[in-house]
Parts: C-alpha cells; sequence; structure tokens
C-alpha cells in the first residue's frame, strides 16, 4: 500500500545515512509522524461523515416509523462510538508527538501553526460532548431533542476538520509572518489561517471523508449481500451510505482540479514532482505511472501537452519542472507521483462507480443487482481509504524536504533527543495491536453472530427491530 | 509591553484552569479504572465494576479532552515551553500517550466482545493503563516543577528529568489523587442507588486513600527539601496559604466522609486537589520553566494571545454550556432503565 511505497523509498535513502545517528532518528521520527496520523486519518474521517448519516437513518426512521431505517441508525451508531473513541485516542498522542518529534518546529512557529489546533480543540470538544449525549441519551431524550442533540455532532466535526486542515495547508503555503534577520515577526494567526491551500485543501479532505464513510459503510453491506443478505435493511444500509458517496464523488474530481491549479501556483515543486515532470517548459505533457530515475521518466503513459492544458487550458503553457529545484531541496519523487497516480486512478474509478448506480437509478429506480457491482462496491471502502492514504502521502512526501515549503527544513525541526527511534519501535507495536483489535471488534459489530453491545452504552438499549445481522 | 504581560498572564490562568479541569474529571476517571483494577476477581468485582462504568461511560471521551486543551493552548501561547517540554520528556509522554491508547480503545472495546477471555483482557488492560498514565503525567510534572526542564530543544536530561525523587512523588502523588477523586465522587454516586449496597464499600476506600495521600504528602516535605529546593521554598512562601487550605479541605472531606455528608465531601475533595494545582503555580511563578524562563519571555506574540483570549472566551461560551447539559442529563438517576 502507499505506506510500504514510502518505505520502500526511504529504506534506500536511509541505507546511506544509517552511520550518522540524527540521522537515523529523522527517519524514525518522520515514520513515527506518518504512522499515527495515517492510522488517525481513517478513524477520524468517521467522525467527520459518519454523523450526518446516522442522523439522517434515525430521522427518517422516526419519521416514517421506518424500523429497518431505525435498525439501520442504532447499528451505525455504535459503530461511531467505538470509531469516535478510537479516533480520540489516536489523536491525542498525534498532539503529543508535535512536539516530542518536531519540537524546532513549534518553537518557532508554535504561536502561529498552533493556533488553529486550538479551534480544533474546541471543535472536538464539542463533538465528543454531543457523541456522548447522542450515544446515551438515546433512551433518555424524546425523539426530537435526541435528533437537535445530533446536529452539533455534525458541525463540530466538519469544523474540526476544516481547522486542523488549515494547520497543515499553512506547511504547504505559510502566510501570516515575516521573517527578519531570521526572527519569525509580525505574527498573524489568523492570516495564517487564510493561507492559499485552506480552503483547496479542507474542501478536498472534507469531501474525503465523506467518500471513505460512505463507501466504507456500503462496502459492507455489498459483502453482506454477496453472502445471500438481502433483505430490505441490507439494501437500504448499503444504497444510503453509496448514494451519499456516489454524489461526492464528481464533486471531489473538480476540487482536485482546483486543489492542483493551486499546488502548481504556490508549490511549484511540489507540482513537478507529483507529475514526475523534470524539464520545464511549454507543451508539457501529462504522465502516468512510470518509474522516475536519473531525471527521465521510464515507462509511462504520456498524454501530450496533457499537464499544460489541465494548468494553464492552453496547450503550450509554461510549466516548471525539477530542473528548476536545487538538487537537494527535490523532493522524493516516485513516491509522490506514484501516490498520486493512485489517488487520481482511484478517484475516476469511484466515478465510474458512481455513474453506474446513477444509470441503474435513472433507469430503474434501482441499484444495479448484478454481482459484478456489488464485487465493485465491497471494494469501494478499501479503495476510498487507499486514495484518502495516497493523497496524503503525495501531499506530505511532496512537500519534502521542507517541513514549512520553503521556510523551515524537516531536518532543523526534528528533536535533538537521543534514542527517538525507539519510541517508533514502541508506537508501531502499540498500533499493530490496536489494529488487529479494531479489525476485530468492528468486525464483530457489522457480523451476524451477535447483536451489538452497544460500545458507549452501558445496557443493551434498542436491539435492532429489522435484523441484527450486518 | 504591558498588554503582552496582561495576556500572557490570562491565558496562563485559562490554561491552568483547563489542567485543574483534567485532574478533577479526567483524574476521577483514571481512578475508577484503579478501583476496578483493584476490585478483585469478576464475581466480586462485579458491582463496584459496574458503578465505575455507569459513572465513567458518558462523560470519559468529553473528560480527556481537558489535556488536548491544555496541550494546545500551551503549545500556541507558549511555543517554547511546550517544545522544551515536550523534547526533554518524551520518553514519559510517549509512555503516558499509549497508555491513554491503550485506556481509550479497551474501555470502548470491552462491550463489543462477548467472549469472558477478551473482556476481561480489555478489562485489565483498561484498569492498569489506568493507574500508569497518570503515573507518567505526575513524572512529568514532577519533572518541570523541580525545575528539570531547561528551556530549549532536548535540553535537560531524558532519564533523570523525569526519574528523580520529585517526580516518583509526582507520580505516586497523582495516581493517589485520582484514586481518591474517584473514590469520593463513587460514594455519592454509589448512595444515588436504591439500597445503597456499595456505599460503604466506596467509602472505606476513599477515606483510606486520603489517608495515604496525606502521609505521602508528609513525606513528600523531606523530598521536595532535599531534591527541589526552589519549588520548596515556593510552596512554603507564596504557595503556603493555598497549601495550608489544601490540607484543611482534604482533613475536612475524611471528616464528611465519615459524617455521611457525600455532597460536601465531594466539594472538600474537589477544592483539596485544586488549591494543590494552583499552589504548584503560585511556588512557581513567574517562571515558566525554572530556572530562567519567566512567562514573559516565553509567550507567544501580542497578535496570538489576543486571538488565543478571543477563541478562548468564544469557545467557553460554546462549551460551558454543553458540558453542563452533558452532566446534568447524565448525572440524574436513569429516567427509566429499560432491559
Ligand atoms: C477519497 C479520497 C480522494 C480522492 C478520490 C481524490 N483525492 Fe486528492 N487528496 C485526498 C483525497 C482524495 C486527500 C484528502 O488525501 C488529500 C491530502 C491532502 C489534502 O488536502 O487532501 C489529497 C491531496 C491532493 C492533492 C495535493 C494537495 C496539496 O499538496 O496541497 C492534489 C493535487 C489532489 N489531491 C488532486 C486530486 C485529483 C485531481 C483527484 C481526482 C481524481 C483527487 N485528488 C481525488
Ligand atoms: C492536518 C493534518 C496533518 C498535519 C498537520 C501534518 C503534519 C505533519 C508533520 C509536522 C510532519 C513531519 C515533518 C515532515 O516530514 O514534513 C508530517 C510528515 C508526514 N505526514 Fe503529515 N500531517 C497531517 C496529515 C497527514 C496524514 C493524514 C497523513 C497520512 C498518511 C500524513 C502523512 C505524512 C507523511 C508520510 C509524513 C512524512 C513525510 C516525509 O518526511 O517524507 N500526514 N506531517
Ligand atoms: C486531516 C486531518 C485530520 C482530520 C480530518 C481529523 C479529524 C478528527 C476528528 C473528526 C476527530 C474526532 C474523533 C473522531 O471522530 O474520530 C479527531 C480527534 C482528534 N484529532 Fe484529529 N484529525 C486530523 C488530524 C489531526 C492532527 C494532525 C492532529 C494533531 C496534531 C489531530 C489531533 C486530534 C486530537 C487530539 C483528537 C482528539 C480529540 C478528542 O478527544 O475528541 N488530528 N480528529
Amino acid at each position: 500500500m502507499s505506506r510500504h511505497g514510502v518505505d520502500l523509498a526511504w529504506t534506500t535513502a536511509v541505507t546511506g545515512l544509517l552511520a550518522d545517528p540524527a540521522a537515523s532518528d529523522l527517519y524514525h521520527a518522520r515514520m513515527q509522524m506518518a504512522l499515527s496520523l495515517g492510522w488517525h486519518i481513517v478513524v477520524a474521517c468517521f467522525g467527520v461523515g459518519f454523523p450526518a448519516m446516522v442522523l439522517f437513518a434515525e430521522w427518517r426512521g422516526s419519521r416514517r416509523g421506518d424500523p429497518d431505517m431505525d435498525a439501520l441508525a442504532h447499528t451505525w451508531a455504535k459503530a461511531m462510538g467505538v470509531l469516535f473513541a478510537i479516533g480520540a485516542v489516536s489523536g491525542t498522542i498525534l498532539s503529543f508527538e508535535m512536539g516530542m518529534l518536531w519540537p524546532g518546529l513549534m518553537e518557532r512557529f508554535g504561536a502561529i501553526y498552533g493556533f488553529p489546533f486550538t479551534l480544533e480543540g474546541f471543535a472536538f470538544f464539542i463533538e465528543a460532548i454531543f457523541v456522548g449525549v447522542y450515544l446515551y441519551g438515546w433512551s433518555r431524550l424524546p425523539t426530537r431533542i435526541h435528533l437537535l442533540s445530533g446536529l452539533p455532532m455534525i458541525a463540530a466535526g466538519v469544523a474540526g476538520a476544516f481547522f486542523v486542515v488549515s494547520a497543515n495547508a499553512w506547511m504547504n503555503t505559510p502566510t501570516g509572518f515575516q521573517i527578519r534577520n531570521g526572527q519569525v515577526v509580525d505574527i498573524d494567526p489568523w492570516a495564517g489561517m487564510a493561507n492559499p491551500s485552506t480552503a483547496s485543501q479542507s474542501a478536498h479532505m472534507i469531501l474525503g471523508a465523506v467518500m471513505v464513510t460512505g463507501f466504507g459503510v456500503a462496502s459492507v453491506y455489498a459483502v453482506g449481500m454477496l453472502r445471500g443478505r438481502h433483505r430490505r435493511y441490507h439494501r437500504l444500509g448499503l444504497l444510503v451510505p453509496l448514494s451519499v458517496a456516489a454524489v461526492t464523488a464528481p464533486i471531489q474530481i473538480v476540487v482536485g482540479d482546483w486543489i492542483a491549479n493551486v499546488v502548481a501556483e504556490h508549490q511549484p515543486a511540489k507540482l513537478a514532482a507529483l507529475e514526475a515532470l523534470y524539464h520545464s517548459g511549454g507543451a508539457a505533457p501529462l504522465s502516468l505511472g512510470g518509474i522516475y530515475v536519473d531525471d527521465h521518466l521510464v515507462g509511462a503513459i504520456e498524454i501530450p501537452y496533457g499537464l499544460s492544458l489541465l494548468i494553464h487550458h492552453d496547450p503550450h503553457g509554461f510549466v516548471a519542472g525539477l530542473d528548476r529545484v536545487p538538487p537537494p531541496l527535490r523532493p522524493p519523487v516516485n513516491v509522490t507521483h506514484l501516490s498520486y497516480d493512485l489517488m487520481v486512478g482511484i478517484g475516476f474509478a469511484l466515478l465510474g462507480l458512481a455513474a453506474w448506480l446513477g444509470w441503474a437509478w435513472w433507469r430503474r429506480r434501482d441499484f444495479p443487482r448484478s454481482a459484478w457491482f456489488l464485487r465493485a462496491v465491497a471494494l469501494s471502502g478499501a479503495a476510498a481509504v487507499v486514495a484518502l492514504e495516497a493523497g496524503w502521502v503525495a501531499t506530505e512526501v511532496g512537500r519534502q524536504p521542507w517541513i514549512v515549503y520553503q521556510i523551515q527544513l524537516t531536518r532543523d525541526a526534528v528533536s535533538t533527543a537521543p534514542g527517538l527511534r525507539y519510541g517508533f519501535y514502541l508506537v508501531l507495536a502499540v498500533y499493530l495491536v490496536l489494529t488487529v483489535m479494531a479489525v476485530y471488534v468492528l468486525r464483530r459489530l457489522a457480523g451476524a453472530h451477535m447483536a451489538p453491545i452497544a460500545p458507549q452504552e452501558p445496557e443493551p438499549q434498542h436491539q435492532p427491530t429489522g435484523g441484527s445481522s450486518l | 509591553m504591558n498588554g503582552t504581560f496582561t495576556a500572557a498572564n490570562a491565558v496562563l490562568a485559562i490554561m491552568w484552569t483547563g489542567l485543574t479541569a483534567y485532574a478533577l474529571f479526567g483524574g476521577a476517571d483514571f481512578g475508577g479504572g484503579f478501583w476496578d483494577l483493584l476490585a478483585g476477581n469478576t464475581e466480586r468485582g462485579r458491582a463496584p465494576r459496574r458503578l465505575i462504568e455507569h459513572s465513567i461511560g458518558p462523560v470519559w471521551e468529553a473528560n480527556h479532552v481537558w489535556l488536548i486543551f491544555v496541550l494546545v493552548v500551551l503549545w500556541t501561547s507558549f511555543p517554547i515551553g511546550f517544545a522544551s517540554i515536550a523534547s526533554t520528556l518524551y520518553i514519559p509522554l510517549t509512555l503516558a500517550a499509549l497508555g491513554m491508547i491503550a485506556r481509550g480503545a479497551a474501555f470502548a472495546f470491552r462491550h463489543s466482545v462477548d467472549q469472558p477471555l477478551l473482556q476481561q483482557l480489555f478489562g485489565a488492560s483498561f484498569a492498569f493503563s489506568s493507574m500508569v498514565t497518570p503515573f507518567f503525567l505526575g513524572t512529568i510534572a514532577g519533572a518541570v516543577a523541580s525545575g528539570r526542564v531547561p528551556p530549549g530543544i532536548a535540553a535537560g536530561d531524558v532519564i533523570t528529568s523525569w526519574l528523580n525523587p520529585t517526580s516518583i512523588l509526582g507520580g505516586v502523588l497523582a495516581v493517589g489523587i485520582c484514586a481518591y477523586l474517584a473514590g469520593v465522587y463513587l460514594c455519592a454516586d454509589a448512595a444515588g442507588h436504591p439500597g445503597q449496597p456499595l456505599l460503604e464499600y466506596f467509602l472505606t476506600r476513599a477515606v483510606r486513600t486520603a489517608v495515604l495521600i496525606g502521609l505521602v504528602a508528609l513525606a513528600g516535605i523531606v523530598v521536595l527539601h532535599a531534591d527541589a529546593p526552589a519549588l520548596f521554598d515556593g510552596l512554603t512562601s507564596r504557595g503556603l496559604p493555598l497549601i495550608a487550605i489544601s490540607a484543611a479541605a482534604g482533613l475536612s472531606s475524611i471528616v464528611l466522609l465519615v459524617r455521611r455528608r457525600l455532597a460536601p465531601a465531594r466539594v472538600a475533595a474537589a477544592l483539596a486537589v485544586t488549591a494543590v494545582i494552583w499552589g504548584w503555580a503560585a511556588a512557581q511563578y513567574p517562571y515558566l520553566l525554572q530556572p530562567g524562563l519567566t512567562v514573559q519571555a516565553a509567550a507567544a506574540p501580542a497578535a496570538t494571545l489576543h486571538a488565543m483570549l478571543l477563541s478562548l472566551v468564544v469557545g467557553a461560551a460554546l462549551l460551558v454550556p454543553s458540558l453542563a447539559y452533558l452532566f446534568t442529563l447524565f448525572h440524574r438517576p436513569d429516567p427509566a432503565p429499560e432491559q
């Protein structure tokens, strides 16, 4: 997977560096950051996307007296509870790591980069409170109040994602300060949040979270239907999240084009790496796939003028390549380029799936009943997660060697404390166990073996009436 | 200049309030896990475990976010302070973070499995990490309080900064305080249940813990005198009134418990802990990191502090009613415990 790709690139880079303990600590710090962020983000997506879906199901269930919708709402709420809890704990270590691994970044730029995290903190605080109210209040609150108490969850989840992505956007396109005589002065944290990448990145991320949630939940029911569970409960369980994801997929591609244009304008070195483009110039081709060796891309499919057209809507538009970037300041091209192509490829594949659904719905008011469709949906959840991870790897690795683009090098930000690598091994081990446990528990929640006992509710409250399986 | 001074102190005070809230709420959560650990085998421990679970369930996630709150305020408003603390103390921080992961995940997973063995495993991991996590957080407090975290990236010793007499004292006290708070709170929860079967159970334990903490604190005087003279001086001068309040509140909480005045006992216990935390602050002020880094010098520029104050006020306006709603909703007895 994507993380594996990162690993490979670094294994080569690191063989040369191992002699130097500081460089090796840098490597481990990066891997630790990537591991814990890459883990958190998958779970966090459900914190952004799930509340709205759960609420929708509860609302439809109660308004139309639909027992299947009601049952779905209960099952989803339980899964949301588990995911929220692991999202919260996996987020906590991230905030420690900001200082344990990158004190140079926090010391110098905490006053500006740290600020959106404060707003994020409030957002998630409110989300955590209302998740508690929502999950435990089911039997205590009248339905209408209960539904209303769910709204702040949605708002806070989306707001939190916006704030935290604005922090990441700032690393990509830092604004809101001046550097004078090596000192960071004229700090304005609001201007930092309003950097050129915030809008496109956060829109892209929130849509990505909705896609991961939608395709992810739908894929669980697709697997169930392939195994012969065809009750209305299962069909709704597939259709509701899949429709949400299908509507999002085309919008995501439009936003993807927007974000690429922002990158071209503000981070030319990253764009060159995303596209594996060495020679600057007009009439730049769009290259799909291939391996980049010695400033040449081997084995790629080239679409003549493609890149110039995409960026400038003009076949002769000028695109800067890696030849403009001094060699030590070039990002690792293969990881960046291949992750990017993977994301875009999956984006179009998911668009195809959405179109398939839309076509069938238009023709017959039903989703396609072929096993191939179900198989595709079953895969779509994992595919969306891979796209999300690949997008992040492209973003983060494509920014290297900078932690703050053109302002601070990653190696100047890393902690100088001895022995960082042991922390990484420990974190790796804990995350492995956590992953196994989370997968096991979520599979049980989705499985037919038991009526899902609430993760958050002390006693089993409502038993799903429409069937406890899946 | 003066504006920055006031703003920095205001932000610091809000941060310290957040830390106090974490100790009072998050601490009681940890303490619940502590009593869970000591509740004995599955049969014997069932009743107290249920009560603990019932009390923690809806609120633990919210309680836990106080720590995040403290961290983000610290790193935005006092960046050099955060960078120094986190880099020098990365070992206990990593261990505490892993403890939190184990704890939260185990608590959430416990209900989603049906095999007794796994339930026990998750239960044990929840309980064990509930004890280990506050211990490491306490060593961190001890490290900062005893001046072992000099300003600068990884400027302190990564081992002895948190493995030293004051840190061990801090760790032990933190675990004790958590157990004590939880014990006192749980008495009141137990009293709300018909027949009050668990009241005596938690009462004895809370009183014993209070006495034990008192003894540790007395021994702590000797430790601090030898190991952290600057802190000792501060605690015995500017911090003294608060330490006295803490001791008095702690003693009265014991008396109130014994007399079955549970609600006032809760307040007294919370006051005892609050006074210690603010006593530490009073003793150390104006230094963020001793020696040499004052609050003033560590503070972020005025624009950031003002943005922080604005968002803290707006955030509090959203947060306080929400939290109050959460707690009132769940701290009334269940209206219709349906099965
Ligand atoms: C479900 C997930 C998903 C899908 C289908 C796509 N993306 Fe994406 N992409 C992400 C999820 C994502 C992300 C959430 O992982 C990233 C990482 C950083 C960010 O803001 O969004 C991202 C980053 C990202 C970047 C780098 C941004 C930066 O460094 O500032 C570009 C240029 C694109 N995307 C472009 C696209 C295009 C042209 C797509 C069209 C098919 C596309 N993405 C589909
Ligand atoms: C808002 C969200 C995020 C923030 C603020 C953030 C911040 C950071 C920081 C501070 C670093 C270390 C410095 C560096 O290497 O440049 C880093 C590296 C990295 N992050 Fe992110 N990150 C975010 C999201 C993600 C996500 C979701 C992933 C998913 C995989 C990710 C993957 C990585 C990777 C692979 C690296 C290592 C890059 C390298 O050194 O080559 N990041 N990130
Ligand atoms: C694109 C990136 C990110 C997104 C979309 C995101 C989203 C979320 C969401 C929705 C939650 C709530 C818990 C849940 O629903 O699972 C959460 C929790 C949390 N996140 Fe992230 N996150 C991101 C990156 C980060 C980064 C980079 C950090 C810190 C450096 C971070 C720190 C936290 C913390 C501390 C929590 C716990 C708060 C709580 O207990 O409620 N997150 N995140």
